[in-house]
């Protein structure tokens, strides 16, 4: 059963701040699903379906479905699956409404790196433990990020200037956003000229870091066409994960090459149809990596597919994260999967910010990828279209 | 056999010992290298584990490698949290080893800047002062 046409974004909303230390984690959950549900038209009581990941104060759905009081639930799911949550959250509330389990389903993200911590439980005992992170300094994604990006130069001749071209992409679109971290435009020698944080990543090759939140509302069609908002069609999802595999690690490809023709079937298009990508960047080489796996460019192409200006809206080959991304604009509780959804609906909505909104913008591409470039990783791929589409 | 040694410029944790690595981390101690070899498919497996991941047997038996290995990948970490903060800059890295498995470690012992993709190395034990030692790796001439 497919879920293509099945389901919509009806609603979706960023929270404004970046920088939140009054604001209690569970209070930033609920500020977001207010404002999603507010967005759609609908209220806390017509929610049947709820979705968060570990960024969730306390104990998975349970503890938020208790402090936003949702008294209608009947189907839940707290599947962890790092900054990529939230379109696995998606996916999943798409295929439960296919099969009638519910009917408005709402997916909340929230977290507070910059002024707070975020309360998801401690590190687990995993057990590769003794075999990688802690023992050998791995300092934050930074470091094994850097890992695939010198695989990356050296197999395909990759360089840090065409890395750069991603976040000067990134803040060219940040200046654009009045909510944005980061809104000054940046150059490509500013890029590379910024401290090395682990070779060949530098600091302006990372996300930013902030506190804040976004939610999104999934409905069935039924309920789509009660609303007075446009919808945004879900027209296909794909899953992935791609495994360290006993040793034969290859950090030169990451699991949207199996994720992404997931999706592309699923909603019957090709990467030719797309007019929009929101791609998870958590790092420049996040980005140039996922457009040669999701089909934009031939492997080891990427480098050269950024250059000339191809990702910058509106009139950029492939215009990417119109609303600064996470590279400019909020990475709220390190996890970039909701920003995501909630700029390609805005996208779809012709609701993108004055200067970036890409013309007749009929189809997009939101990706995610959960986990480590440089290890194991959760990835997810999904196909939007306008809701008329 | 190489000695364990206890002049570690870097941070030296102590790893989760559980009944998968137990035989494993004993050897460090003795500086061996062991990795899981499957008995059914002949596949080597990085980390060690009573299933193998490409057959799921669960006839395996771990093996003493070469220790010898060649850099897949590397970082220069430049920016750490906590201890390892004040062990910057230092070589996080994938070595592959003669046996396959391509394993995440550190590379000690010389300049950061003298790493390269390719480079050949030989595993160097440390001792974590709680019954294992942690296997990093060196560079050798070619
Ligand atoms: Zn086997």
């Amino acid at each position: 059963m497919s879920i293509s046409g099945q389901a919509f974004l009806a609603g979706a909303f960023e929270h404004p701040g970046r920088e939140l230390p009054d604001e209690s984690l569970a209070q930033i959950h609920a500020t977001v699903c207010l404002g999603a549900l507010a967005d759609a038209g609908l209220t806390m009581d017509d929610v049947d379906g709820f979705f968060c990941g570990n960024d969730a104060a306390g104990a998975g759905w349970i503890s938020m479905a208790d402090y936003l009081g949702l008294r209608n639930l009947r189907y839940m799911d707290s599947t962890e699956s790092g900054g990529a949550s939230p379109i696995y959250h998606v996916s999943h509330a798409a295929s439960a409404i296919v099969a009638g389990k519910c009917s408005v389903a709402l997916v909340s993200l929230a977290g507070k790196p910059r002024t707070g911590t975020n309360s998801g439980p401690g590190p687990l005992k995993v057990p590769e433990d003794g075999f990688e992170g802690r023992m050998y300094g791995v300092a934050g994604a930074t470091s094994t990020y850097a890992l695939a990006a010198r695989r990356h130069m050296h197999e395909y001749g990759t360089t840090s200037e065409q890395l750069a071209e991603i976040k000067v992409a990134a803040t060219i679109h940040a200046s654009h956003n009045p909510n944005a971290f980061l809104r000054k435009v940046m150059t490509v020698e500013e890029v590379v000229g910024s401290p090395l944080i682990a070779d060949p990543l530098h600091r302006a090759d990372c996300c930013v870091v902030t506190d804040g939140g976004g939610a999104v509302v999934v409905v069935s069609a039924d309920v789509a066409a009660s609303l007075a908002r446009d919808s945004v069609k879900i027209m296909g999802a794909g899953e992935a994960g791609k495994i360290v595999n006993g040793g034969k690690t290859d950090l030169t490809y990451s699991g949207a090459v199996w994720s992404a023709p997931r999706a592309f079937e699923e909603a019957g298009v090709t990467p030719a149809d797309v007019d929009y990508v929101s791609i998870y960047d958590s790092f420049t080489i996040t980005v140039l990596m996922m457009l040669e796996d999701l089909g934009f460019c031939a492997k080891g192409e990427g480098g050269r597919f950024v250059q000339d200006g191809a990702l910058v809206a509106p009139h950029g080959r492939l215009p990417f994260n119109t609303d600064g991304g996470g590279l400019a604009n909020n990475h709220p509780g390190h996890r970039g999967g909701v920003t995501k959804l909630i700029e390609a609906v805005r996208q779809l909505r012709d609701e993108a910010n004055e200067g970036v909104q890409v013309p007749d913008c009929q189809i997009a591409l939101v990706h995610g990828n959960g986990g480590d470039l440089g290890t194991r990783m959760r990835s997810a791929t999904m196909i939007l279209g306008r809701e008329d589409s | 056999m190489t000695t364990v040694r206890t002049d570690s410029a870097l941070p030296v944790p102590a790893p989760d010992v559980n009944p998968d690595t137990a035989e494993f981390w004993a050897a460090t101690q003795e500086g061996r290298l062991l990795v899981t070899r499957c008995s059914q498919c002949g596949e080597a497996v990085w980390y060690p584990r009573p299933i193998c991941p490409f057959c799921h047997s669960t006839d395996t038996v771990l093996e003493q490698a070469s220790g010898r290995g060649t850099v897949y990948t590397f970082s220069i970490v430049r920016r750490a949290p906590g201890e390892w903060g004040q062990a910057t800059p230092y070589v996080l890295a994938y070595v592959e080893l003669e046996e396959g498995p391509r394993v995440m470690t550190n590379i000690v012992d010389c300049s950061v800047e003298d790493v390269y993709i390719g480079a050949p190395v030989e595993v160097v034990f440390f001792d974590t002062g709680e019954g294992a030692a942690l296997p990093r790796f060196r560079l050798v001439d070619a």
